[in-house]
């Protein structure tokens, strides 16, 4: 019986060999073009010892450029949440007219380059753009400072929330939330007691993917900063700033804290994948 | 408490689901739909609880209009097809779910719920499982659950979408015979939905038959099995051979004479050794024995048409049957429709 059970698997599966031969590879690929690099972040962010790494990173301008990165992520995550739960509902829920294109709206931050999002902000808000003079005028200003460094974020960020529950949303139907509403369930019982428990790990899914991006994005934010120094420098502007003078130490420590970053989120992002295959 | 359905009109696009549908239901009665897919039954149930909205008519409970009444105000208990527990809460939350939910005013107290819970899940036969997630339990487990969970509500009505659909063929008899003790323990008006006409037979006081988003017949299990209103309901209740009636059946003759064709069901075709008065001449071209019964298919002589008798075991090994033969087939019970159906 376990002989031929054991006959059988080798005859579907490729002989052995083969299978090493595409693990291997696999494994020196990601660990050249992954982990090695990830190394020598934290190694030449080191390089000069602890305590120029602490310097580096305490100095006022980085210090300025984390603080810009948290309101920016503080910002823009909250608001794609609440887009991504609104766009999935009305998506997965729904029959309506134009479904297809605001789905296809929804994908095209991940069509477009980045800096093409950042440049579209410029040109409707900056000095010469369509708003640039109305906004002058009031005395508000959007590009090189803040309020466009979030606006490009939330852009670049706005389809992971809403991409991730999509799917799920439409696998589990509608349902759960009919039962609901015959029992007697408000629309907000209904969606507090029962939508919400059913999509949290995959919402909590697309706020770690959101944050991920919305901290590291650098392309668009680049366009509509400006690079004023201590004011409108997220941690990638700055990294960027003080590798192009020559300053790698500083760049590497400052970069050490977006891989720092990264790798918190792949944990949690395991994490939240095992609990979602638990619960499903 | 009862429902009347006044001129519902329903469309889908181009899809007409429902087309102009009167139908009333009494009080505390257990109502089936009856029908195949895409007949409209699925439609008519959800427009009753609410969930969908009729293009034209009206729908009144009690006399009472109800049309544009939200399904939360309707007081209509639903179990849904594939259940829709919620699958985050236990049974014993899933049950109370209902009542935890009403404005606080009228929102009984904890240990009222509990109370009110088990006394449901004891119904159901479910008291020992409270604390399970829906995944854990059986379908036939589940369904009871979601029955529970309606009638924690006190509707006014319970309407099942095709409840043992999803379950597997012995627990669905099973749980019908329950449903319909249940029933006559509760007897609360029910409406339930489904495409088995030997469920629908065995559960239902009256039976409501549909096709293509019409109404056919409207009677009782009896009725419309002895007495089908037209071709359509004759056939989708039973086997159905065709017979040509040139043959004695004077009545038949009376009502259309050329083009009418007689309806007999399996069981009610007699097979004879021996020619008789209406019988017809035939050849066996197939036996095949069928739990109880044995079906034998006969090759009528001259027609080249084949009929489906249905013999009991004792009766086919009496006969003693034996493919190529020659038998004659005799209907015990016939009927006539004017031939504006083809099956």
């Amino acid at each position: 019986m376990s002989g031929t059970s054991a006959k059988s698997v080798r005859t579907r599966t490729e002989p052995a060999p083969v299978r090493w031969l595409l693990i291997i590879v696999a494994f020196l690929f990601l660990g050249l073009f992954l982990f090695v690099p990830l190394a020598a972040v934290f190694a030449q962010a080191l390089e000069k010892g602890w305590d120029a790494y602490l310097v580096a990173i305490r100095e006022p301008d980085a210090l300025a450029a984390v603080k810009l990165t948290l309101i920016t992520a503080a910002v823009s995550v909250p608001v794609n949440l609440v887009f991504g739960v609104v766009a999935a509902w009305a998506i997965a829920k729904f029959e309506f007219r134009g479904k297809q294109l605001l789905i296809t709206l929804i994908d095209l931050p991940f069509s477009v380059s980045p800096v093409i999002s950042g440049l579209i902000y410029v040109l409707l808000f900056g000095l010469q753009g369509w708003l640039g003079p109305w906004l002058q005028a009031h005395d508000i200003k959007i590009i090189f400072a803040v309020p466009g460094i979030v606006l490009a974020t939330v852009f670049v960020t706005f389809p992971f929330v809403a991409r991730e529950l999509i799917p799920l949303m439409e696998a589990q139907g509608k349902d759960e939330e009919e039962a609901a509403i015959t029992l007697g369930a408000s629309g907000f019982q209904t969606f507090w007691r029962v939508t919400i428990p059913n999509i949290k790990w995959g919402l909590l899914y697309g706020v770690i993917l959101c944050n991920a991006r919305a901290m590291g994005e650098f392309g668009a934010v680049s366009v509509v900063s400006g690079h004023i120094r201590g004011a409108t420098n997220t941690i990638p502007l700055h990294v960027e700033i003080l590798y192009n003078e020559y300053n790698y130490a500083a760049a590497f420590a400052v970069a050490s804290l977006l891989a720092l970053l990264a790798l918190v989120t792949l944990v949690v992002k395991s994490f939240v994948e095992w609990r979602m295959r638990e619960t499903s | 408490m009862s429902i009347e359905i006044v001129s519902v009109n329903k469309q889908f696009g181009s899809f007409t689901a429902l087309n102009d549908v009167n139908l009333t239901v009494p009080s505390g009665e257990l109502t089936a739909l009856l029908g195949p897919s895409g007949s409209g039954k699925t439609t008519l149930l959800r427009i009753i609880a609410g969930l969908e909205t009729p293009d034209a008519g009206s729908i009144r409970f009690d006399g009472e209009e109800t049309t544009d009444r939200h399904v939360r105000e309707r007081q209509v208990g639903f179990v849904f097809q594939h259940y829709a527990l919620f699958r985050h809460m236990t049974v014993e939350e899933n049950v109370a779910f209902g009542l935890t939910v009403k404005p606080r005013k009228e929102r009984p107290s904890k240990k009222e719920v509990r109370e009110r819970v088990h006394e449901l899940l004891r119904l159901v036969q479910l008291e020992g499982l409270a604390d399970r997630f829906p995944s854990q339990l059986s379908g036939g487990q589940r369904q009871r659950v979601a029955l529970a969970r309606a009638l924690a509500v006190e509707p006014k009505v319970l309407l099942l979408d095709e409840p043992f659909g999803a379950l597997d063929a012995k627990v669905r008899v099973e749980l019908r015979r329950w449903l319909r003790r249940l029933h006559d323990e509760i007897h609360v008006t029910s409406v339930f939905v489904t495409h088995d006409q030997e469920e629908a037979l065995e559960v239902a006081d009256r039976i409501v038959v549909m096709n293509k988003g019409r109404i056919e017949q409207v009677g009782t299990p009896a009725e419309v099995y002895d007495q089908p209103a037209n071709p359509f309901v004759f056939d989708f209740l039973g086997s159905v051979n065709l017979f040509h009636c040139r043959s004695e059946q004077g009545q038949a003759r009376a009502a259309a004479p050329e083009l009418s064709m007689g309806y007999v069901r399996s069981h009610d075709i007699e097979v004879e050794r021996r020619q008789s008065d209406g019988a017809v001449e035939a050849e066996v071209r197939h036996i095949q024995a069928v739990g109880p019964a044995v079906r034998v298919e006969l090759l009528v002589r001259g027609t080249g048409k084949t009929v489906e008798a249905e013999l009991s075991r004792d009766g086919a090994e009496r006969l003693a049957l034996g493919l190529g033969e020659t038998v004659y087939a005799r209907p015990r019970k016939m009927q006539t429709f004017v031939a504006d159906y083809q099956i």
